[in-house]
């Protein structure tokens, strides 16, 4: 059994109570940090664990901790971003739902180390029960003196709150979340000023994924140093992956980084293969919005090393035989899912999602779902196809939030490894509506690369 | 050493005070390399960064930090920096990245140009003229909307607007409670009142002046005439709200409409009130200042009155002149 750090109690009945949870060795990274400890030193900790941000960017969080302005006299905020609404990726909602203390204390120690004196978790709209149980978490957690005035005997003060949003995609973006945590319409601002600058109210800023900061418990607890030790190279620790799709067992896992693609597909420990007997066909690796790869890329980079789940490997062979760790949403499509009802089905999401401040993404997004759909239909023509990559190309890099690059980036990818089954649509409409395209030669072991002659 | 900082802009060099965005630093230098804008508005506090007409290269960050940006940045947001080098029309992914802009922001825009009251004068038309290609890829339906009143002197037609926000900073800064603003998002977002509430403001007229297309119109105005058949003139009265100067626009003896001067960048030098803007079409009312000093490049100085017609001569050196900016600007690219 590979080691666990966030779900290793997960299973301890009653765990989501404030009692049980500090039975099993909960709030001692809380009582370690206040009672031992500075807040640089909580700081240094953590960039000595090489953790990186857990909600798909993957910025080393230390780094992350110690840009935050420190201006006299003026609050700081650390926001603990829990809109997590990207198709493929369940893992905070799994988190909060079952050891929500976790979240809370980690909560505690990161406020204290950036010197916050007020936070907030910023809960997607949809998420009622999870909002009701971090809400009993917080009120259990206060009750035992971890929140409040004067915790531990620390002198440090700090209140810890729980904002619902209005289930918005868009107030993932950071600098989205802090403008709907104030009060105004969830837009992404224009960067800089970078939130660590000016963020909530214009104060100093930090806004971190709900893994992130339950990652920081064990870093603590353990050491920095030791938790460096697990996972690969700059990919360090472990991390929660939200596998579904055509899966035996789809659900969420904690792996340790470096962890081989294969081995998390197949092995009993982990998803035990492809449902019902069939083959895969491609895989989404890091949620909806990464690079979509057909099942011979994803399981070996191009160079024939086998693909481990890291941000390193995952993102080997850049946007042209890559894909991106992202924020953990495995989903895995067997030989009888159709790729191009899939990409649309993306496409839709985004459109729908897009805030519509910025005009490529927000005429982009609707433009592409259109001509997706008409693909999808049988009514497509074989320009659209290079209509879709230029269209992608025309949003990519040109919004003010990545959720631009996040819309073109799976039609780009779908189109660029799977333009056999987009053709296919284009030149069959009438087998279209009745069957898939199947499995093709997307499992096919990949060819030997050519040699390059050397100039010289 | 000055407190200025030097920023080069396709080559040209020009000192501007720190803090100047790109955008106001190319305006300083003047001519072709000014980016186009659609929703910055200098006047407004927070406005630009979103429609990404203005997308520039940054191809070296700083004096200190010389390393280009990744992306392209909106010139309108982005401040400048001593030593920074930009690229605007020198640098085709530039020029590629804002051929796509202006393809997106038409593909829901219904180019009903001959029966809008802001063609001749609008932005989006020159814009397209000077950056879009010729045809259209979008084979769907066009988002379409019903006119609303906004008032009794103000008409929406969100079928043609582009989402500026501009209106929505106007009402926010210049009138003193905002009831309209974004509904909804994505393509479906649309500029609305808050149930269709009538904005009633003094100044609210401004948000007619301040939209780049036709999706905010005069009803005084709408179906008057076109705007290259009237005549700009300068005009002021001592108004107790605003500062009163104005544009009257002539056609014969009647003044058909009145708005804020703009300046060559589409830009009002200052806001004027609704009873300038609404109430007083007299020429008793005003003290003219004299005709107004239009771009000889707008359609609008078609029918020119400042001076004499020019003869008709190909050895008229005004002419010669002009020929010559239009074969640059055909040849251009």
């Amino acid at each position: 059994m590979a080691r666990k750090l966030l779900l290793e109690n997960i299973n301890v009945p009653g765990i989501h109570t404030f009692d049980v949870y500090r039975q099993n060795g909960g709030y001692r990274a809380v009582e370690k940090a206040l009672k031992t400890m500075t807040p640089d030193a909580v700081v240094e900790e953590v960039k000595t664990s090489g953790l990186r941000g857990r909600g798909g960017a993957g910025f080393p969080t230390g780094m992350k901790w110690s840009f935050l302005a420190k201006p006299e006299g003026r609050e700081r905020y650390l926001v603990c971003n829990a809109d997590e609404s990207e198709p493929g990726t369940f893992k905070d909602r799994y988190l909060m739902t079952h050891i929500p203390h976790l979240l809370i204390e980690g909560m505690i120690v990161a406020s204290f180390a950036l010197g916050a004196k007020t936070s907030y978790i910023y809960v997607r709209g949809e998420m009622m029960p999870q909002i009701r149980i971090l809400e009993r978490a917080i009120a259990e957690a206060k009750n035992a003196g971890f929140l409040g005035k004067n915790i531990l005997g620390s002198g440090y003060d700090l209140e810890l709150y729980v904002q619902p949003g209005g289930g918005a995609y868009i107030c993932g973006e950071e600098t989205a979340l802090i403008e709907s945590l104030e009060g105004k319409r969830g837009n992404p601002r224009i960067k800089p000023p970078f939130p660590a600058i000016s963020g909530v109210w214009a104060c100093p800023t930090v806004v971190n994924n709900v893994e992130t900061i339950a990652a920081v418990v064990p870093i603590i607890n353990d050491g920095g140093e030791e938790y460096s030790k697990i996972g690969n190279g700059r990919s360090t620790g472990t991390k929660l992956i939200s596998a579904s799709g055509n899966l035996n067992k789809p659900g969420v896992y904690e792996i340790e980084l470096g962890l081989p693609v294969e081995e998390f597909i197949y092995s009993e420990e982990y998803c035990g293969g492809i449902a019902n007997g069939k083959r895969l066909k491609a895989v989404v690796a890091g949620g909806s919005s990464v690079p979509i790869l057909p099942a011979n890329l994803i399981l070996k980079t191009i160079n024939g090393q086998p693909r481990l789940m890291s941000y390193e490997s995952l993102s080997d062979g850049g946007f042209q035989t890559g894909s991106m760790l992202g924020s953990g949403g495995f989903i895995a499509f067997d030989e009888d899912q159709c790729i191009v009802r899939n990409t649309w089905n993306f496409s839709r999401f985004y459109h729908h999602e897009s805030c519509g401040q910025c005009s490529p993404c927000r005429e982009g997004t609707g433009w592409m779902e259109k001509v997706l759909h008409s693909l999808e239909n049988g009514h497509g023509k074989m320009s659209d196809i290079d209509l879709l990559v230029d269209v992608s190309k025309k949003i990519e890099g040109n919004t003010i939030c990545p959720l631009g690059d996040a819309a073109a980036w799976p039609v780009a990818s779908a189109i660029r490894h799977f333009r056999d089954e987009f053709e296919w649509h284009v030149t069959n409409p009438k087998e279209v509506m009745e069957h898939n395209y199947g499995l093709a030669k997307y499992a096919d072991p990949l060819p030997k690369l050519e040699e390059v002659a050397s100039q010289n | 050493m000055s407190d200025k900082v030097k920023v080069t802009i396709d080559g040209i060099t020009v000192e501007v005070e720190p803090g100047t965005s790109i955008l106001n630093a190319a305006r300083q230098i003047g001519g072709d390399i000014v980016p186009p804008a659609m929703c910055y508005y200098s006047k407004l506090e927070g406005s630009g960064g979103k429609c990404r007409t203005c997308l520039v290269k940054v191809s070296k960050g700083s004096e200190k930090d010389p390393r280009p940006m990744p992306k392209l940045v909106a010139s309108c947001r982005t401040g400048v920096m001593d030593g920074m080098e930009v690229q605007n029309i020198t640098s085709p992914e530039v020029i590629e990245a804002r051929k796509g802009v202006v393809e997106m922001l038409l593909i829901n825009h219904p180019l009903d140009c001959p029966v809008c009251d802001q063609a001749g004068e609008c932005h989006l038309q020159d814009l397209s003229y000077e950056h879009g290609v010729a045809d259209t890829r979008y084979e769907f339906d066009r988002r379409t909307f019903e006119r609303i009143d906004i008032g009794d002197k103000i008409q929406l037609h969100m079928t043609r607007c582009i989402l500026c926000y501009r209106c929505v900073y106007v009402a926010d800064q210049i009138t003193d409670n905002r009831v309209h603003g974004i509904l909804g998002r994505g393509d479906a977002s649309e500029i609305s009142t808050y149930i269709e509430k009538a904005i009633d403001n003094d100044f609210s007229g401004n948000v007619i002046d301040v939209c780049p297309v036709g999706a905010l119109t005069d009803k005084t105005f709408r179906f008057k005439n076109r705007v290259w058949f009237t005549k700009p003139v300068d005009a002021h009265r001592d108004c107790p709200k605003c500062k009163g100067k104005v544009t009257l626009w002539y056609k014969g003896e009647e003044v058909l409409r009145v708005t804020g001067r703009k300046d060559q960048f589409g830009e009002v030098e200052d806001f004027i009130c609704n009873t300038c803007r609404f109430d007083t079409k007299n020429t008793s009312d005003w003290v003219i200042e004299g005709p107004r000093h239009i771009s000889h490049t707008s359609v609008i100085s078609s029918n020119h009155y400042e001076m004499t017609p020019l003869p008709v001569i190909k050895d008229n050196p005004i002419l010669i002149e002009a020929n010559k900016i239009e074969f640059d600007r055909a040849t251009k690219v």
